[in-house]
């Protein structure tokens, strides 16, 4: 069967999403298109070098509707033979057009992709393309729809995860990340955003809270709470799922669930013959892709179904894997990752996750490709496994190999 | 015509009088729906005829809303196919209330047509509101009685014939919510208040007509270009947030359990996002899916027909008035305290009777007490108050009772001491008064054998709070005659609460089913099944409350009282469980429930319940493995239903809408499934007998099949078609 190799992945730096944030001035289609340049002129792409661009993006409305990636490309440098699709997984869209772009590789449809994503979480406010799981009655009465805090809030319940964990998770993701860009771990991947007379705007992670710890962590207060136990009362939906509980314990707040950012990556995926042809070097295979629905209400679990079956298909076992990006969308999802697989919290998320960065939901799954192939190549380690939960109860994981 | 009344006068208004011979409120028929179209017809055709006043003939009220026997009858008369029956049927009525909010109008340019008023003495209800909505402007008599608003709710349907459309495109689906959610009902003033009716007066016909004559603007604000929701549209970012919030806290209000709260909300939502006509489309599609829904049947047949039913007295022996004049209420406790306050309240006089003044009186405060607290909320005057209080004599002299008509006994719960007064107090009543007695454990047969006059003694079983709670178990003793039967249920009409008549057995019917629901609860908290699980699934069920919180509430104490005089009277019949072993435990550690503050739960100084007590699961340790949330479920029906089927089988329940509404307002039986023998009758007696016996083969004999349910699995027949009042009339 044919590989399909992952050659070059970048991202730009994550900018805080609201209106003070460096990259509020930014617009999707130009930070997309920016990715989709830093691609091209570092991998010498000339005319219609790639069979498609497959772009992630939840928030499809305004800016970010109407095939923002066909319109990204457009306004980039790529040849217009180039098409473009928009999809959208959620939180996972990123890494899924990094799998839909291998697995058609695989299968013989083109030499070459671009696969990424891009959110503008302070242009496009999250939720604001409406979602009938959470209005429609014949739904959402049905699947028990909550937001994910509460989900995430019910799997810290139903899984035992205190208020202290959480914390503690979030205070080793800021340490881990202030860290990598002290040693400069993501040099490699990090495209500055620049405006269109060629000046930065942005070079560096903008979210971080440097020197967070579990003092400054514990005043704050549980914010799904409210929404959980008064108006309109979602702990009764989580209790009606999950009936053997008591009360659903909440201990997600700002400091231990992923940031609201503005953010871009692209992963560039070809064929042995892609290489040649361009004369760049492999860096990794992407050896499986899965994806995987569950429970809508507890919802954020995916990470841990998503890897039994990515493991199963590829007939891997959990020690096969040498590092792991779990995405923390929130600390229970990757405390309950830990204990599911009893894996060493040194190999999960090395350089830090999005509770430190931010998470910009189209793109953050092809980020953690980038950061984890980025890993393991500064590790020399061999194999690595990306995975991320997504809203209405989906998992999706990839597993990539050095070559 | 005969419901509907057509008549023009000179100044060119025609109006339409509603008036069903016969009846004390209007109620709408077929009858009804083809005259009123005929009178509008004809006004609509009339050149002279300028504008139309629809009015109602009754004294203070318009309509109480549809015969629900209409949409029995609409199912029925479709044959093979009674979903498109209704669907076709409930639209021709939104054809005819849309024939009147056009009122001939241009469909274009909303030009022409003629201006429809609704003059509405009082009451307006159901399809009594629902009509007076579809006209373009409403006058309401200035009438503090009258109730408006949309009960529909609460029979397990909804309001459909356009008032769920229209409620929401008229004020938006947050304000709409307590009236189509709650069937909450309001007066004249408030309903104005709230943006459903126009105009309140104390000459509403006056000011109707004054307003037909004014050539006013008639065209409704939906039927306008640029019409927007009050509140946004599911899409809108204001309307989302209410819409995520609406399917939430229906759902979590009702436990998920009632799908005429679900089809509603999707008729409101789906009717939200397309115009008008098409609102009512999707409204007539969802309201149709309730009624075909067995829950809204069920529901209608016991908390309506069925329930009226017994309130009128359909169960009552042919005997004359027996109405209560002066009664009798042995002990001030709590139940002889509500007993006095609810029957002064209904215009009786009382004497309530305790061995010291103190005591007495004390029960006597209890009235006082309920009415400041009306006072309080406007509910009640000072002047009320004090002709309530006037009618209770609390006093310790027996010869206060030389003249009253019926006695409520409600003194300790112990054969001797309940025997020794029955003897006194006969002394001193007339003979021909009735003694009935409160008692919830003790045999009505046993208790009469104290008295004289047997034939005269029966039992009037109040549940607690007495003021709250809506039935009344009678019970026959062996040679309870007929006139203390007529007696009791015509005392029970007075106080406006439900009867059934049951005969005497062992806790007769209530608390026949209640004691094993409860039980199956404690012992599954003895196996170790986890509390919340157990309460929950209850909840889940429809139950308001889950056995275990239940058992905290009516405390351990009396669960071990009523274990030990069960073991006492049955000897080594009685079925010994672990469900014994967690009660006397219970009570040896001294939780006794809420009222000793620790129970199977925590509680603060103030009796608030706090969570799961956890030092029990250190004497019965959690399973390692949690059981199926349907086999907790199951456990917990089938405790109560197999019960309910006993007492049939007993002849402790003479008719099964006894059973049936009894276990809804007794103690909260699935009001969605219209009852135990209702929900046998929606699973089927041989599904039923199925889970009996994988009960029996898993949890023991308690499950066992009763003969008659499994006769009529054999036979396939339904509870209803072999002892509903059709197959008994037949």
């Amino acid at each position: 069967m044919t590989e399909a190799y992952i050659y070059d992945a970048v991202r730009t730096p994550r900018g805080k999403g609201r209106k003070d944030g460096s990259l509020h001035e930014v617009t999707s289609v130009r930070l997309s298109a920016g990715v989709m340049n830093a691609l091209k002129e570092r991998n010498n792409l000339e005319g219609h070098a790639v069979e498609d661009v497959i772009w992630g993006n939840v928030t499809q409305v305004k800016e970010q509707g109407g095939c923002l990636a066909r319109t990204a490309v457009l306004a980039s440098d790529l040849d217009e033979r180039i098409p473009g699709l928009a999809i959208n997984r959620f939180c996972a869209s990123g890494m899924e057009a990094v799998n839909i772009a291998a697995n058609q590789i695989k299968g013989g449809a083109g030499n070459a992709y671009i696969a990424g994503g891009v959110e503008m979480m302070g242009r496009v406010p999250m939720g604001s393309d409406g979602a009938a799981i959470a209005v429609d009655p014949s739904v959402a009465m049905e699947v028990y729809f909550v937001p994910q805090g509460i989900s995430a809030d019910i799997i810290a319940t139903e899984y035992g995860f205190s208020r202290e964990q959480a914390d503690a998770l979030a205070v080793e993701s800021q340490r881990r990340a202030a860290k990598a860009w002290e040693e400069n771990r993501f040099e490699k991947s990090i495209i500055a955003v620049k405006d269109v007379n060629g000046l930065t705007i942005l070079d560096r992670d903008e979210y971080l809270r440097p020197g967070t710890d579990m003092d400054s962590l514990s005043g704050l207060k549980p914010a799904f709470k409210e929404q959980g136990e008064v108006m309109p009362g979602f702990d009764k939906l989580a209790l009606m799922k999950y009936p053997h509980l008591d009360a659903i314990n909440h201990i997600h707040h700002a400091g231990n669930s992923s940031g609201i950012v503005d953010g871009a990556a692209g992963v560039l995926i070809g064929n042995k013959e892609f290489g040649e042809a361009y004369g760049i070097k492999p860096r990794a295979r992407i050896k499986a892709t899965a994806k995987i629905g569950l429970d809508p209400t507890i919802m954020l679990t995916g990470p841990v179904p998503a890897t039994q079956k990515i493991l199963a298909d590829s007939g891997m076992a959990i020690s096969d894997i040498d590092l792991f990006e779990v995405n923390e969308a929130f600390a229970s999802v990757v405390l309950r990752f830990q204990q599911a697989f009893d894996v060493d919290p040194s190999i999960v998320n090395v350089n830090g996750g999005s509770i430190a960065m931010g998470h910009p939901l189209g793109a953050t799954g092809a980020i953690i490709i980038g950061t984890l192939l980025d890993e393991l190549e500064r590790q020399d380690k061999e194999t690595g496994l990306a995975t991320l939960c997504i809203a209405s109860g989906m998992g999706a994981a990839t597993i990539i190999e050095r070559v | 015509m005969t419901e509907f009344h057509y008549a023009t006068d000179a100044d060119g208004i025609a109006t339409i009088t509603w008036d069903v011979p016969g009846k004390s409120m209007n109620v709408m028929s077929f009858v009804g729906l083809e005259e009123l179209e005929a009178c509008f017809d004809k006004a609509l055709a009339d050149d002279a005829v300028k504008g139309i006043v629809i009015t109602s003939g009754k004294d203070g009220s318009f309509a109480g809303g549809m015969d629900l026997n209409l949409l029995a009858v609409m199912k029925e008369q479709a044959g093979d196919d009674p979903a498109k029956g209704l669907f076709e049927g409930i639209m021709k009525m939104h054809a005819l209330l849309r024939k009147i909010e056009r009122a001939g109008m241009d469909p274009k340019t909303n030009k022409g047509g003629k201006p429809v008023a609704c003059v509405l003495p009082g009451t307006a209800a159901g399809i009594g509101l629902e009509l007076p909505l579809a006209c373009h402007r409403t006058f309401v008599a200035d009438n503090p009685k009258a109730r408006i608003g949309l009960p529909e709710i609460l029979v397990g349907i909804f309001p459909g014939a356009g008032g769920t459309t229209r409620f929401v495109r008229k004020m938006g689906a947050m304000a709409a919510s307590p009236f189509l959610l709650q069937g909450k009902m309001v007066d004249p003033k408030k309903a104005k208040a709230a943006g459903i009716l126009d105009e309140v007066s104390d000459d509403p016909m006056a000011a109707a007509r004054a307003w037909v004559l004014s050539e006013p603007k008639i065209v409704k604000p939906w039927d306008e270009k640029g019409y927007k929701m009050p509140g946004g549209d599911p899409y809108h970012p204001a309307g989302f947030m209410t819409f995520v919030g609406a399917s939430a806290m229906v759902n979590g209000n009702t436990w998920g359990v009632y799908p005429a709260a679900k089809a509603m909300l999707s008729a409101i939502y789906e009717g939200a996002q397309v115009p008008f006509d098409t609102a009512l489309k999707i409204e007539a599609r969802w309201f149709t899916n309730v009624l075909m829904n067995p829950s809204s049947s069920a529901m209608i047949r016991s908390l309506f027909l069925n329930k009226e039913a017994l309130e009128k007295g359909a169960n009552r022996p042919d005997v004359p008035d027996q109405r209560v004049k002066k009664v009798g209420v042995l002990g001030a406790g709590m139940m002889g305290a509500g007993i006095a306050l609810v029957s002064a309240k209904a215009g009786m006089d009382v004497v309530l009777i305790d061995q010291t003044q103190d005591a007495a009186d004390r029960g006597k405060a209890y009235s006082e007490s309920f009415m400041d607290k009306g006072i309080a909320r406007k509910k009640a005057t000072p002047e009320k108050k004090e002709a309530l209080l006037a009618k209770i004599n609390a006093t310790t002299d027996l010869d206060a009772l030389k003249d009253v008509d019926l006695i409520i006994e409600a003194v300790f719960e112990d054969t001797g001491v309940k025997a020794e007064m029955t003897k006194k107090v006969e002394a001193i009543i007339p003979e021909d008064a009735i003694f009935a007695s409160n008692t919830s454990t003790l045999p009505i047969t046993d208790l009469a054998k104290a008295s004289v006059r047997p034939d005269q003694f029966i039992g009037i079983h109040f549940f607690s709070p007495v003021e709250k709670m809506a039935l009344v178990e009678i019970i026959k003793g062996k040679e309870t005659g007929d006139r203390a039967v007529a007696k009791a249920l015509d005392y029970v009409r007075q106080i406006r609460k439900t009867p059934i008549v049951v005969n005497d057995d062992r806790f007769f019917y209530a608390n026949r089913c209640i004691i094993p629901y409860i039980n199956e609860g404690v012992m599954m908290a003895g196996e170790g099944v986890a509390r919340p699980l157990i309460d929950h699934a209850a909840q889940l069920l429809g139950f308001p409350v889950g056995p275990i919180q239940l058992v905290d509430e009516t405390s351990l104490d009396l669960g071990a009282k009523i274990a030990k005089a069960t073991m006492a009277a049955m000897g080594d019949a009685y079925p010994k469980s672990i469900a014994d072993d967690v009660t006397f435990w219970m009570v040896d550690e001294g939780r006794l429930g809420r009222k000793s503050k620790a129970g199977f739960f925590d509680y603060d100084e103030k009796g608030k319940r706090l969570g799961y007590w956890e030092g029990f699961n250190a004497k019965f340790p959690l399973a390692e493995e949690q059981p199926e949330l349907t086999e907790v479920q199951h456990r917990l029906i089938f405790s109560q239903v197999l019960e309910a089927v006993r007492a049939l089988e007993a002849g402790v329940l003479e008719d099964i809408r006894e059973g049936d509404v009894g276990a809804i307002l007794g103690w909260g039986f699935m009001p969605w499934s219209g009852g135990p023998f209702s929900w046998l009758d929606i699973v089927g007696a041989p599904w039923a007998a199925e889970q009996c016996d994988a009960l029996q083969a898993k949890f023991g004999d308690r499950f066992a099949c009763p003969p008659l349910l499994r006769e009529m699995a054999d036979k396939n027949q339904s509870f209803y078609g072999r002892f509903g009042p059709e197959a008994s009339a037949a």
